[in-house]
C-alpha cells in the first residue's frame, strides 16, 4: 500500500490548487493526493494553507485555478452540499450534528425510514444502532446526543458520515479535545473503514497520532506543499523541520538583544494551569525580558498566555506580579496590573470593525479608566497620531474604520492599543501571522526596542526563527504542557527546539 | 473601496456632480430625511399653510408645532431604546414603564394633601422617575447579570408590567387635578413642554455619550462584545446603565403623557410605543444588532413616523391605515439594510445574473464552519461589515 | 461482532423513568405539576363555588381553544429557533374579514373560512420568505407584520361588527357533551384536534425533525443537507394558518369582528409556550408541553374570576411572573447540563 502508490489512480486528486485573498496568498500550485484504503495525514501550521485546502475540498471556497478530480473525473464543487453528493464526506472539529436530537436521529436525519409520511421509530433505531454496532460502539442510540460527551459526538459523527456508502472522509482536527483512550477508539474505527477501502484525510498536529495511525502524509508551509511522503519514510525530527523550518525572508534585518534581563520576576505563575487548556505549569517573565514559546498548534501556547491575561480563569496554582499575589479574573483585573494581551484573532478577537482607527487605539486606555473619565480630545488625539506615526499604520487617517484595513495594519493598530496603556508586560499572540514581509519586519525591532526600554514581553509565534532571535528564554509547548525552559543564547538552535519538540516521547 | 462612512473631506468640482449626489445618496439619513421632507411637500395642496406658524393665546401654534407635539414622547422613548439597542440589546417594555410611571406619579398626586402645591408635582414626578429607575434595574438585571436574551427578560416587564401599572391605579383610570402636575406637560411660554423636554434629553444623552467614554464604550460592545471584553471594558456594567437609562426615558415619557392628559390610563399609556420607537431607531441609521447609534438619526425617525401620522391624518385617510403603512416602511427600511437584499438589487440594476450564494458571498462568508483557524480568510464576524473588496453602493 | 446495542424495551422504560429527573421532559412535568398544584389550591380555596367540577376543566379547553391554536403556531416557529409576533394581529385580521364577509356580505362560512386560512397562511409564508431570503431577523418582519395586518383589519372596518348570522351562531352555542354531563365547543374540539395534527407532525414526520433540527443548530443542519429554506418558510407558513385558525375560533367564541381583537396575544402565546417547556432559542420542547402552558394561563384566569374580588388585570401580572419564573428555570437547567 505504502510503496507503489504511482500505479493506483487516487479517489481524490487536486492539482495546481491557488487560492488568493485580499491580504495573502493562501495556496500556490498545490497538489493533493488521496488513494483508496489510507490513512492520509495533512499537515501544517495556522496560515500554511490547510484549512483553506479543506475548504476548497469540502466545497466551502473554490479554488482560483486548479483541478478536483474524483476517481480520475474532474468535478466543480462549488457548495459543501455538491461535495457531499460527489461522496466527500467531513466531519469538522466542531461536530456539525444537532445536539438536541438523538443519536439515532442525527445519524439518519434526512433520510429517516418512512412509511406514508410517518417515520418509523422502530426501523429507525434498529438502522442505528446498528450503523453504531458496526464500529463497536457501545451506546444508547435514543439518548439525545449532547448526553455523550465530545469524543462520542464525534465518532457518531463519523457513523452518520459513512452511513452513505462513502469513499472521502475526511476528518478536521478530530483528536484537538480527546482523551487517550478515546483517541484509541477513534483510531479503531478509522483503521475499520481504511480496511473497508474509505480514504481519509486525517487533519492533525498531533505528532504521535500520524506515526501511530496514518499511512502517508503531506506537509504544506506558506501556502505549498513541502513534502508528500510515506509516514515510515521520515522520522519526526524531520517532519518538525519540513513544517516550521528556517524563513530567510524576513530575517536579514533582525536585530538582537544588547542587554541580558536581570531582577527579580515581574510575572511569576506556579503551576498555574485550566483543565482542558492547559496543564499546571510555571514560568517567570522579568522586567525586559522576552519570553519567547515555541510549540506546534494546538500545543497550548494561547492558552498559556490567556491565563496570564485573565482573559480565561485559571482553575489552579497562583499567579503573583511583582511580588504580590495576584488574582487575574477577568482582562480587566490584569489591565490594572499593567498587563496586555494581543490576541491572535485580530477580527474576532481584537478589532471593533466598525468602529474608527481613533476609537479602536484608544479603546483599551479608556476602558481602563472608566466611563466617567475620558480622554481630553487633544491628548486623545495627540496619543494617537504619535502611535500612528511610530507604527506606520496606513492609511494614517485616524478616521477610517478599522475593518477596511489590511492585516498588518490592523496588527499594528491592535499594537498601539496595547502600547498606549504602557504595559509593564505585554503578551503577543501570533503578531506577525498572515502579514507580509514588512510589516513583519518593522514588529520585530519594536519588539527588541520595547524590551530594550524595560518592558517584559511573552511573545508567541509559529516561527520557530523569529521566536529564538527575539527571545531571552524559550519555553517549549507540547501537546497542552510545558515541557521545557531554554535559556537563549548561541547555543540555543531551532534544531534543539524542534529536538524538544519531537523528541518528547509521551510519558 | 468605499470606506463605510462617508469622507467629509472629499472635494469634489460641482455642487451638484453625480458623485457628491451619490456621496450624499448613500449616507445612512438621506433617505428618512427624503422622506420626511416628500412627507411634508404632500401636505402642501391640502394645508397651504401647513409651514407656518403662528402665535394664538401665546403659545406657538401650527402643523409644524402638533407634529413635535406628538412625536416629543416618542422621540424621549426612541433616546433611551438607541443605547439599549447598540448594546445588541432591546427593550420591548418602554409602553409600559411609560404607563406604570405615569400612574405611579398620578396616584401620588391624588393622595397629596394640596394637589396644586408645586411640592406635589415635583415628587410625583421624582416617584415616576424613580419607578422607571427600578423598572430599568429590573430588566438590566437580568440581561447583564443573570445573561438572559433582551427580549425575553424585558417581554416579561412588558406583560406584567401593564398589570402592575393597574394595581397601582386599582383599576381605574386615575384623573388628578392638579394646575402644577399639569405644568410638566403643558406650555412653558409659547412652547409646548414636550418640545422642551424632549430637546432636553437629547442634548443630555448626546452630551452623556460623547462628552464621557460611554458612547465609545458602548459602540465597542455592541459592535464586538468579545473584543471589548478583551480591551478591558465592562460589558455587565455598561449593559446595566443602559437599561437603567432607557427605563428613565420611557418614565419621562410617561410622566408627559399623563400630565398631558391630567390622567392616567394603566392601558393605553404608551400604547405601541415600544415598536414606534425601534422604527424610529432603525429608521435613522442604528442597527439592530449594535455597534454605532446615531441619536439624530432616531430623533429624524421619530419626526418621520410623527409627520407621517399626521400627513394621513391630515389626508383624511382614515386613522386605522397608518399601522398598513408603518408596517411598509418597516419593511421597506430592513430590506434596504439588508447587505444581501442590497447585493441583489445592485446586480439586478446592473442586468447582471447572480445567484443567492454569490449574492451571499457578496456581503459575508459563506454560512460554512470554521475548520481550523484561517486568518487570511475573508471576515467571519457575524455582523461585521463586507471585506473591503466589496464596493459598498446603495441603490 | 457485538450484537446491535438497542437496549430491551422493559429495560429502557425502566431507564426513561428513572432518567426522568434528567431529561429534557422534565420542564414538561415541571408544568403539568404546576398546574395539577394550582388547580387543587383552586378545589380547596373554591369549595363552595363547584370548582372541582368536570365543566370548569372543560371550560378551559372552550375558553381558551383559540389560545391554544394560536400557541401551536407559536410552538413551530420557536423550536426551529424564530419567533412570531403578528399572531395576535393576524387573529384579529380574521376576525373582522369574517364577520365582515359573513355579516354584510353574507357570504356563506365554508366559504370565507378556507379564505381566511389562506390568507393568513400566505401572510406567514411571505414573513418567512423575507426572513430566510434576506436574512432580516425574525423579531422585526414579523413586526412588520404585526402592523400590517393590524393596520388591515383597520382599513376593512374601524368598528366592531356583531355577527348574528344564525349559520356561526348555532355553531357557536353547539355543544359536545361528554361523559359525567360536561361538555365541550366545536371550537374547543376542533383545537384538540389541532393540537393531534401537530404532534404528529412534530415527532413523527421528517419535517417536524427538521425543525428540530434547525432549532437545534442552523449551521449543523444545513451542513447535514437539511433544507433550511424551505423548512423556515414552512414553519412561519404553519404559524400564519395556526393564527388565521385560531381567528376564526375566536370568531366562534366572540362572535364579533374587532379591530382591537387579541391585542397583544402573541404575548400569552409566546408565554404558553414557554411556560410549556420550549426553549427560547429553539430545539427543545414538546407541544404537549404547549398545551400544559395554555392550560396553566387559563386556569389563572378562571380562579382569578372565581377569587372575584381580584380584578382582571392580574392575570397579566401573574402571566409575566410565570414566564420569567420558567424563563429562569430554563436556565439554570440549561447549566446543569
Amino acid at each position: 500500500m505504502a510503496s507503489d502508490t504511482s500505479q493506483t489512480t487516487p479517489v481524490l486528486q487536486m492539482s495546481g490548487i491557488r487560492k488568493q485573498f485580499p491580504a495573502v496568498l493562501a495556496l500556490d500550485d498545490v497538489g493533493f493526493r488521496l488513494l483508496p484504503g489510507e490513512i492520509h495525514a495533512l499537515l501544517g501550521e495556522n496560515g500554511a494553507g490547510k484549512s483553506t485546502l479543506i475548504k476548497i475540498a469540502t466545497g466551502v471556497y473554490e479554488a482560483d485555478a486548479g483541478q478536483i478530480r474524483l476517481g480520475g473525473v474532474p468535478v466543480r464543487l462549488d457548495s459543501p452540499t455538491a461535495a457531499q453528493r460527489a461522496g466527500i464526506s467531513t466531519v469538522y472539529q466542531e461536530v456539525n450534528l444537532c445536539p438536541n436530537l438523538s443519536v439515532a436521529e442525527n445519524i439518519l436525519l434526512g433520510r429517516e425510514p418512512v412509511r406514508a409520511g410517518r417515520i418509523r421509530w422502530r426501523e429507525l433505531r434498529r438502522q442505528a444502532a446498528e450503523l453504531v454496532a458496526r464500529f463497536g460502539l457501545d451506546i444508547d442510540v435514543t439518548e439525545p446526543l449532547d448526553r455523550y460527551p465530545l469524543a462520542v459526538q464525534q465518532l457518531v459523527a463519523i457513523v452518520r458520515a459513512v452511513a452513505v456508502d462513502v469513499k472521502i472522509l475526511i476528518l478536521d482536527e478530530p483528536t484537538s479535545s480527546l482523551d487517550r483512550d478515546e483517541v484509541a477508539r477513534l483510531f479503531d474505527v478509522m483503521r475499520r473503514l481504511r480496511d473497508h477501502g474509505v480514504a481519509i484525510c486525517f487533519v492533525t498536529h498531533f505528532l504521535d497520532q500520524i506515526y501511530e495511525v496514518c499511512d502517508r502524509m503531506t506537509v504544506l508551509r506558506g501556502g505549498r506543499v513541502v513534502g508528500e511522503h510515506p509516514v515510515a519514510e521520515l522520522d519526526q525530527v524531520g517532519l518538525v523541520r519540513l513544517m516550521i523550518g528556517k524563513d530567510l525572508a524576513a530575517l536579514d534585518e533582525l536585530a538582537s538583544h544588547v542587554r541580558e534581563p536581570s531582577g527579580d520576576p515581574l510575572l511569576a505563575a506556579r503551576g498555574t494551569g485550566r483543565r482542558g487548556a492547559i496543564e499546571p505549569f510555571d514560568l517567570d517573565v522579568r522586567p525586559g525580558e522576552v519570553v519567547g514559546l515555541a510549540g506546534l498548534l494546538g500545543s497550548g501556547r494561547t492558552e498559556l498566555a490567556r491565563l496570564l491575561f485573565g482573559a480565561d480563569a485559571a482553575d489552579s496554582g497562583t499567579v503573583s506580579v511583582e511580588g504580590e499575589p495576584a488574582t487575574l479574573h477577568s482582562p480587566t483585573d490584569a489591565i490594572e496590573r499593567g498587563i496586555a494581551f494581543c490576541s491572535e484573532n485580530r477580527k474576532t478577537e481584537g478589532l471593533i470593525p466598525e468602529l474608527t482607527i481613533r476609537e479602536n487605539i484608544i479603546l483599551a486606555l479608556q476602558a481602563s479608566r472608566g466611563w466617567t473619565r475620558p480622554i481630553p480630545p487633544a491628548r486623545r488625539d495627540a496619543l494617537v497620531a504619535e502611535y500612528i506615526k511610530v507604527l506606520d499604520i496606513r492609511p494614517a487617517d485616524p478616521d477610517v474604520a478599522a475593518g477596511s484595513l489590511s492585516g498588518g495594519n490592523q496588527q499594528k493598530l491592535l499594537l498601539a492599543r496595547w502600547l498606549i496603556t504602557r504595559p509593564r508586560l505585554l503578551i503577543l499572540d501570533e503578531p506577525t501571522r498572515g502579514i507580509d514581509v514588512g510589516a513583519k519586519a518593522e514588529i520585530q525591532k519594536l519588539v527588541v526596542s520595547l524590551s530594550e526600554e524595560g518592558m517584559a514581553m511573552v511573545f508567541i509565534s509559529a516561527e520557530l526563527e523569529e521566536v529564538l532571535r527575539l527571545s531571552h528564554t524559550v519555553g517549549v509547548l507540547r501537546d497542552r504542557r510545558l515541557i521545557a525552559r531554554l535559556a537563549g543564547g548561541p547555543d540555543l538552535t531551532s534544531d534543539r527546539i524542534m529536538t524538544t519538540i519531537a523528541g518528547e516521547v509521551a510519558a | 473601496m468605499n470606506s463605510p462612512s462617508p469622507s467629509p473631506s472629499a472635494p469634489s468640482r460641482r455642487p451638484w456632480s453625480r458623485e457628491s449626489l451619490f456621496k450624499a445618496a448613500s449616507h445612512r439619513l438621506f433617505w428618512p430625511a427624503v422622506m420626511l421632507v416628500a412627507l411634508m411637500l404632500v401636505n402642501l395642496p391640502s394645508t397651504p399653510g401647513y409651514f407656518s406658524v403662528g402665535m394664538r393665546h401665546g403659545h406657538l401654534y401650527g402643523s409644524l408645532i402638533n407634529i413635535l407635539i406628538f412625536t416629543s414622547p416618542h422621540i424621549l422613548v426612541g433616546v433611551g431604546l438607541t443605547l439599549v439597542i447598540a448594546t445588541a440589546g432591546i427593550d420591548l417594555s418602554v409602553g409600559a414603564v411609560a404607563a406604570i410611571a405615569g400612574t405611579a406619579a398620578c396616584w401620588w398626586v391624588v393622595r397629596a394633601p394640596d394637589q396644586n402645591a408645586a411640592a406635589t408635582a415635583l415628587a410625583a414626578a421624582g416617584i415616576g422617575l424613580a419607578a422607571g429607575l427600578a423598572c430599568g434595574l429590573w430588566n438590566g438585571f437580568f440581561v447583564a447579570r443573570m445573561g438572559i436574551q433582551p427580549i425575553v427578560a424585558t417581554l416579561t416587564l412588558m406583560v406584567a408590567g401593564r398589570g402592575v401599572a393597574q394595581l397601582i391605579g386599582n383599576g381605574q383610570i386615575i384623573t388628578v387635578n392638579s394646575s402644577s402636575y399639569a405644568l410638566i406637560g403643558g406650555w412653558w411660554g409659547p412652547l409646548p413642554s414636550g418640545i422642551l423636554i424632549a430637546a432636553a434629553v437629547v442634548a443630555a444623552t448626546i452630551l452623556l455619550t460623547r462628552r464621557t467614554a460611554l458612547g465609545l464604550l458602548i459602540e465597542s460592545v455592541g459592535g464586538n462584545a468579545e473584543a471589548a471584553r478583551l480591551a478591558g471594558v465592562r460589558a455587565r456594567r455598561i449593559k446595566l446603565i443602559v437599561y437603567v437609562f432607557c427605563g428613565l426615558c420611557a418614565a419621562i415619557a410617561g410622566l408627559m403623557l399623563s400630565s398631558n392628559t391630567s390622567s392616567a390610563d394603566a392601558n393605553n399609556s404608551g400604547l405601541w410605543y415600544e415598536l414606534d420607537g425601534i422604527l424610529a431607531v432603525v429608521l435613522g441609521g442604528t442597527s439592530l444588532s449594535g455597534g454605532r447609534f446615531h441619536l439624530g438619526g432616531t430623533v429624524l425617525g421619530a419626526l418621520v413616523i410623527g409627520t407621517l401620522n399626521n400627513t394621513l391624518f391630515a389626508l383624511g385617510v382614515p386613522a386605522q391605515s397608518n399601522l398598513v403603512f408603518e408596517g411598509a416602511v418597516v419593511i421597506i427600511v430592513c430590506l434596504l439594510q439588508s447587505p444581501v437584499f442590497r447585493a441583489r438589487f445592485v446586480a439586478w440594476r446592473r442586468r447582471i445574473p447572480v445567484g443567492v450564494a454569490a449574492a451571499r458571498a457578496a456581503s459575508a462568508e459563506p454560512r460554512a464552519p470554521r475548520v481550523t483557524g484561517d486568518p487570511s480568510g475573508p471576515a467571519d464576524v457575524p455582523g461585521a461589515p463586507a471585506a473591503p473588496t466589496t464596493t459598498e453602493v446603495s441603490g | 461482532m457485538t450484537a446491535p446495542a438497542v437496549p430491551s424495551a422493559p429495560a429502557r422504560a425502566g431507564r426513561r423513568l428513572a432518567s426522568v429527573m434528567d431529561s429534557k421532559q422534565l420542564p414538561v412535568y415541571v408544568t403539568a405539576t404546576l398546574f395539577v398544584l394550582m388547580f387543587a389550591g383552586g378545589a380547596s380555596r373554591y369549595q363552595n363555588q363547584n370548582f372541582l367540577s368536570g365543566q370548569v376543566v372543560a371550560n378551559l379547553f372552550i375558553d381558551n381553544s383559540y389560545l391554544l391554536v394560536a400557541a401551536v403556531g407559536a410552538t413551530f416557529v420557536m423550536l426551529s429557533g424564530g419567533i412570531d409576533l403578528s399572531i395576535g394581529s393576524v387573529i384579529g385580521f380574521t376576525t373582522m374579514l369574517t364577520a365582515t364577509l359573513v355579516q354584510k356580505d353574507h357570504w356563506p362560512l365554508w366559504l370565507v373560512a378556507p379564505l381566511a386560512l389562506a390568507v393568513g397562511a400566505a401572510g406567514g409564508a411571505l414573513m418567512g420568505y423575507v426572513i430566510h431570503e434576506f436574512e432580516i431577523q425574525p423579531f422585526i418582519v414579523t413586526l412588520a407584520g404585526l402592523f400590517l395586518f393590524r393596520g388591515l383589519c383597520e382599513v376593512i372596518n374601524k368598528e366592531s361588527i356583531q355577527i348574528t348570522d344564525h349559520g356561526v351562531t348555532r355553531l357557536a352555542l353547539f355543544q359536545i357533551p361528554l361523559p359525567g354531563g360536561t361538555f365541550l365547543s366545536i371550537g374547543a374540539v376542533l383545537s384538540l384536534a389541532v393540537l393531534a395534527v401537530a404532534v404528529f407532525s412534530l415527532h413523527h414526520t421528517r419535517f417536524g425533525r427538521r425543525v428540530y433540527a434547525l432549532g437545534g443548530s442552523e449551521q449543523s443542519a444545513l451542513l447535514m443537507g437539511v433544507p433550511v429554506g424551505r423548512t423556515k418558510i414552512a414553519v412561519y407558513t404553519v404559524s400564519g394558518l395556526c393564527s388565521a385558525f385560531a381567528g376564526l375560533l375566536f370568531t366562534l367564541y366572540i362572535q364579533s369582528g374587532d379591530p382591537l381583537h387579541a391585542l397583544g396575544l402573541e404575548l400569552d402565546a409566546i408565554a404558553a409556550v414557554v411556560i410549556g417547556g420550549t426553549l427560547l432559542t429553539g430545539g427543545s420542547g414538546y407541544v404537549i408541553g404547549t398545551l400544559l402552558g395554555v392550560l396553566v394561563l387559563g386556569l389563572v384566569k378562571t380562579m382569578i374570576s372565581f377569587e372575584g374580588t381580584l380584578s382582571s388585570w392580574w392575570t397579566k401580572i401573574a402571566t409575566g411572573v410565570l414566564l420569567l419564573a420558567f424563563i429562569l428555570l430554563q436556565r439554570v437547567l440549561g447549566r446543569r447540563r
